[in-house]
Order: C-alpha cells, then structure tokens, then sequence
C-alpha cells in the first residue's frame, strides 16, 4: 500500500491553457480575413431607412453603390449641407451617373452585365426630388434593377 | 546550484487574445446588403407615341404621399400603419366587389388555374417626400404582398413562402404578383 499512499500534498494537474490562445488567434485570424475593408471612402453621412422587408442582395459583385446624403461634418464648410450624390470617390452630379454605370457595366463580366443591380444607398432624411431625378437617369440608361438599401429594424 | 528561472505564466496570453478578438468583432461593422428591390420601367422611347395603356380604372390603386409626407389611399387620407389592410383588402377582393379589381382565370404551370388579381399599385410621390416616408410606404406595400404570398402558400402548401421550394416560390409569386408601379414624377403637391 505505501505505493499508492500520498506523498505529500496531492495536487490536481493544472490544465494546459497554452494552446487556448492559438485558438483564439485563430478565430481572429478567420474574423480579419473575412472581413472586407470599405474601398472607397464615405463622403456622405448616410443613416439607412428601416424597412422589415428588406431582403438580402444575392449578388454582391454585381451592385454599384450610388450613395446620397449631406456630406460629412469636415466636408460640410466646403460643400455646405445639402443632400448630394457620391459615385466612387468623389461628389458627383446626377449627368455623371451615365458614365457612372457605363463604367459599372463594363467591369462585370458579359454574362452577368443583365443582372447588375443598383443599390441606392440613400438617407433617411434625404427629399425624394433627389432619388427621383437618379431613378429618372437610371431608367434613362436601362439599368432597370435597382435596390432601396434599407436595414432591418432593430429589435428591442 | 543554478537558479531556475521560472516559467512565463501563459494562462494569460489568450485573455488578451479574446481582447483582441472582442475589439474586432466591436469594431468591424459587416457590410450590410440588403434592402428592397425593385424594377423600374422602361423609359418610354421619345419617337413613340406614348401609348395609352388603357388599364381599367378599378384595377389601380393609387398611393399618394405628399411634401408633408401625408397619405392618401384610392381617394381618402389613411396612416401609414393601415395602408396594408387597405393593400391586402385590395388585392384578395373576396366578395368579387365591382370597385376593386377584377380576376383573371390564368394557367399556372404546375400549379393549375388560378384566379390572378389584376389589381396594381401605382406609388406617386412629391420631391418634397423624405426618403424615409416613401420606404415606409415601399414597405407596407411589399409586407402586404408577403403576407398575402404566405397565405396563399400555406393554405396550398402548408408551409411559409419562405421554406419553399425554388418552383413553388415561382408559382406563388405567380399567382400573387408584386406589381408596384412607380410613376412618372407628378407633383402631387395639390391635393
């Protein structure tokens, strides 16, 4: 019996939270990866609408962002505070769409060039006289599929 | 005898990766795509004659939304909340009512016949409309479709629109059609 008998004050082995942290970094590594850098840089300050029935867009690659909102509070000095369109990088007219999406159509691929859609991220608070006159120049240049971004409002 | 240099406690190291981690998931806003989709028509060619698509008047029903952002329905104010009632009501016409729109016996491939409402909602606003009054109303309109698209497919199905199947949603959306027209800007100022 003075095999099994305690030597001293027994101790349970600690466990080995060495590999935790792998894991852990590994889930941030997975969470850095996928998540996508904006490429362009807001100029508007855009609050979406809330709708319910929003649904989710199939196809990213396949949406051109047209953005509407007043411009962001360093820009406001310079370009006051009215709703004002943003394509790309830059501030833009309603004229500039028809290139806009020119541009847009020729950087898909011919196949899906039919099933583009495009998103008008617009806010909340923005007059419709803007939207009408986008959608007007929209349908000027058959790009018939468009979409109201909109989120889900929050539930509480 | 050498001192032994004890061991870096490295229970630790993944506390701060969870921080990291947490300040990730916090910071990093996802991308949110979605959204309410729509088709616009076709702009009419300048060098033909506008063509009058004679649609009966029955079949129309024509939302209005002021500067104010203020609603009429058909011919009367109504608040946005009702608006869906107003749609639904609109579009099933069970008592076959000869004000509101008229049916159509239509073959459905894989389904049978069916009668198709030919009622459309015609969706007028002002410039002076905020954007968020005309979502709200896209909305109502759209969740009244919904909701009528999933009455349909669990009275026939048994099952939500949603959990379908690629071609049954088809049928259903073939019976209950989403036609929302969006007119021509008009200045609904006067009203």
């Amino acid at each position: 019996m003075a095999k099994f008998g305690r030597s001293g004050k027994r101790e349970v082995p600690g466990l080995t939270t060495a590999s935790m942290s792998d894991i852990v970094f590994m889930l941030l590594f997975f969470f850095m990866v996928t998540t996508q850098l904006r490429e362009t840089e807001n100029k508007v300050m855009v609050r979406l609408p809330e709708a319910s029935q929003s649904a989710k867009l199939e196809r990213k690659d396949l949406a051109a962002y047209i953005n509407v909102g007043p411009p962001t509070r360093n820009l406001q000095a310079q370009y006051g505070n009215d709703a004002r369109i943003q394509l790309n990088d830059s501030f833009r007219t309603v004229d500039d769409i028809r290139d806009f999406i020119a541009t847009e159509r020729e950087s898909k691929s011919e196949a899906d060039r039919q099933f583009m859609t495009v998103s008008i991220k617009a806010d909340e608070n923005v007059r419709m006289g803007i939207i009408t006159d986008i959608k007007q120049e929209l349908r000027r240049c058959s790009a018939l599929k468009i979409m109201y971004a909109a989120r889900k409002p929050s539930q509480d | 005898m050498a001192k032994k240099l004890p061991e870096i406690n490295s229970s630790s190291t993944a506390d701060i990766a969870f921080l990291l981690l947490s300040f990730f998931l916090m910071t990093s806003n996802m991308e949110q795509n979605s959204g309410l989709q729509r088709r616009l028509p076709p702009m009419p060619d300048e060098n033909q004659e506008v063509q009058n698509q004679k649609i009966n008047r029955r079949n129309i029903l024509v939302v209005k939304v002021n500067s104010a952002d203020r609603l009429m329905a058909g011919n009367e104010p109504i608040d946005v909340s009702l608006l869906k009632y107003k749609v639904k009501e609109y579009l099933v016409n069970a008592n076959n009512d000869p004000k509101l729109p008229e049916k159509e016996m239509k073959n459905i491939e894989g389904f049978g016949e069916y009668e198709v409402s030919k009622g459309v909602i015609s969706l007028q606003n002002d410039r002076g409309t905020s954007y968020q009054m005309y979502i709200a109303v896209q909305n109502e309109i759209v969740k009244a479709i919904d909701e009528l698209r999933d009455d349909f497919s669990r009275a026939h199905y048994g099952k939500p629109y949603l959990s379908l199947d690629e071609d049954k949603q088809k049928i259903v959306r073939e019976a209950i059609p989403q036609n929302i027209s969006e007119a021509e800007p008009k200045d609904v100022s006067k009203n």
